[in-house]
């Protein structure tokens, strides 16, 4: 009897602890109205001011983009930015992958969105493009984020890219190109070990083998040809990314 | 320089002041001329130069008039430069220093540095062409009267400290948006602690708590963005808004789905519903919770998580192991396929393209060739000739 009663307790306070949650979800709910109110614009408009409250949601553990249907969301109008967002990257990194293998540099990809997103389209920032992408990841079609010199390779293919691809990859990020001496040299890994890494690279897609370059060969990375960058996305390269 | 015509350098009503730069020195074309130096100014509407020994000479340009623009790297003994094509004068345009050039470009020179971020402005208000949208209905004054030039002093006087309010507004503006930020964000860290007290609560009970209330937990954390403090998921499955949305999944996806083969990935799936939505789009973990429970809750299609870790919506009716019989027809009939030629023979993304012929390679119907010039299937001679 004297369990039953404990029990019944238990439940009583969960109840009313789940009951003056929703009170004060209500009243947040109101608090976040009137934020909205005042400061919807200065969300939409301000990249710097976007980075802010989501460090600030990030610190106290709250998710503004995990669900359209949060009150960040449906308040603030966060949540169709980046999804809407989300859509532009995949449509960019869909038409562009036959050209460099499903990886491509944060800058280009800005480019291209910005160009998609047309003249009179709300300004995207660079983080805001990395913020979409890491939602992205979820949807297990390959994306990641792979930190390269003082940027970001994005990788949209779910082609497996372990420590030692990303490291090379990292190398190559100076002159657009490496070769086995130089990683050799830089990381002093046996040949076989350079070899097995550029190989996976070429399979993938994601390099080229300069064969007739002087000395010995350079395995090129298209996502870092700067010549290519802000290259118009061709009718058919469109036609690809819309399924 | 005959495009140029004499201003009082005050702005019009809508045209704003976007940059400007002290030691700029103009050239018609090749030719040195006798603005040697200057203050260069761009507002949204035009490209302003005022001597900075004479302020009474004052010229401009409309930014309509330029066709592009080049920059020009400094030199030993020269300074960085921006080239700035124009189309000819208009026959109406206001008078100026020069009433015919043999170029029809000039040449800005930044004598004190500046040029990249100026390039940059320039470069943007080109584009933006805001001109067009804020329409400047009052002509340009002309300046030949000396009583201008006391004008012209206040009114560049003026600009400047149009500027400075304008930076402090802004300033302003940002400081109360962020002091209310910081309110709203105690506000919601208090909602956290609360649920995870809630989830504490939960955990002691071991089981003790209602459906009901679990349900009613999960859809608070939902609308705060807080990830389910007992499972470590987003609030994982089973909250009513994903189990409204498999329902509505099921319904939008199925005549799509047929028209695809009848799988589709779920990136394919993400952006074909939020480009029909328009607003209140789904977020990527609202679409693979939703797709979670297609399963449990029976309806017509389903999820399928390949080794890959790709992950496709499938309908119930569709049978990945019965087209990986047809794709190794196909496969054989041409002897070797890669992802990218099955892809386009059989009219289908090549991520799932590839995943069929992965699939394939499991169940034994086919071989790879690993090489780098690409992954290319072979069908299974070592099962069919054994």
């Amino acid at each position: 009897l004297p369990q039953a009663k404990y029990k019944e307790r238990g439940t009583v306070l969960a109840e009313d602890q789940l009951a003056q949650m929703s009170k004060q979800l209500d009243m947040f709910r109101t608090n976040l109205e009137e934020f909205a109110s005042k400061h919807k614009q200065e969300i939409r408009k301000n990249p710097e001011f976007r980075v802010q409250f989501q460090d600030m949601c990030a610190t106290i553990g709250v998710d503004p983009l995990a669900s359209g249907k949060g009150f960040w969301s449906e308040m603030l109008g966060v949540g169709d930015f980046y999804y809407e967002l989300g859509v532009q990257i995949i449509e960019v990194c869909l038409a562009l992958k036959h050209r460099n293998g499903g990886l491509i540099t944060l800058e280009e990809l800005h480019q291209q969105v910005l160009k998609g997103r047309g003249k009179f389209a709300q300004d995207v920032s660079q983080d805001d493009l990395l913020r979409a992408i890491k939602k992205l990841k979820v949807l297990g079609s390959g994306f990641g984020i792979i930190p390269v010199g003082g940027t970001f390779l994005i990788q949209s293919v779910p082609a497996e890219l372990n420590m030692d691809h990303t490291v090379v990859l990292q190398l190559a990020e100076k002159k657009g190109f490496v070769t086995v001496s130089e990683i050799r040299s830089s990381l002093k890994w046996e040949p076989e070990r350079a070899k097995q890494v550029l190989e996976h690279l070429l399979k993938e897609g994601m390099a080229w083998l300069d064969t007739q370059a002087p000395g010995e060969p350079q395995y090129w990375l298209p996502a870092l040809f700067t010549e290519l960058y802000s290259q118009e996305i061709t009718p058919e390269e469109a036609k690809e990314a819309i399924p | 320089m005959d495009r140029f015509s004499w201003t009082t350098g005050l702005l019009e009503l809508e045209e704003t002041l976007v940059v400007q730069q002290r030691g700029v020195r103009l050239s018609d074309g090749e030719e040195k001329v006798k603005f040697d130096s200057g203050v260069l100014l761009l507002s949204t509407h035009r490209l302003i130069w005022r001597d900075q020994k004479n302020h009474e000479c004052c010229i401009a340009v409309p930014l309509s008039q330029i066709v592009f623009i080049e920059e020009q790297a400094a030199g030993i003994g020269k300074s960085a430069k921006i080239v700035v094509h124009l189309h000819p004068a208009s026959s109406n345009k206001e008078p100026g220093p020069f009433q015919s050039s043999k170029y029809s470009y000039i040449k800005l020179s930044f004598k004190e540095h500046g040029q990249i971020e100026f390039y940059r402005r320039l470069s943007e208000e080109i584009t933006q062409r805001r001109w067009e949208n804020m329409p400047t209905g009052q002509a340009m004054q002309v300046n030949k009267d000396p009583q201008a030039g006391r004008i012209r002093a206040v009114g560049i006087i003026g600009i400047e400290r149009k500027l400075e309010e304008k930076r402090k507004e802004t300033d302003k503006n940002i400081s109360e948006a962020f002091e209310d930020l910081s309110k709203l964000m105690e506000k919601a860290k208090e909602m956290v602690e609360l649920s995870k007290s809630i989830a504490n609560k939960i955990k002691e009970k071991q089981g003790d708590i209602t459906e009901d209330e679990t349900i009613r937990f999960k859809s608070y954390l939902l609308s705060m963005g807080i990830a389910n403090p007992v499972t470590r998921e987003t609030y994982g499955s089973g909250t009513q808004y994903h189990m409204q949305l498999a329902k509505q999944l099921a319904g939008i996806l199925q005549t799509p789905l047929e028209e695809r083969g009848g799988i589709m990935s779920l990136t394919e799936v993400y952006c074909l519903v939020n480009r029909a939505r328009g607003l209140e789009l789904l977020s990527p973990e609202d679409l693979v919770n939703a797709c979670k429970m297609l399963e449990s809750l029976k309806l017509p299609l389903r999820l399928r998580i390949f080794d890959s870790g790709v992950m496709v919506i499938e309908l119930q009716s569709h049978n990945e192991e019965e087209m990986v019989a047809s794709a190794l027809e196909t496969v054989s009939e041409k002897g070797s396929l890669t992802a990218d030629e099955f892809a386009k023979l059989v009219g289908m993304s090549v991520l799932l393209a590839k995943e069929r012929l992965l699939l394939a390679e499991k169940m034994g119907h086919l071989c790879r060739d690993d090489s780098v010039e690409g992954l290319r299937f072979y069908p299974n001679l070592f099962l069919t000739q054994s």
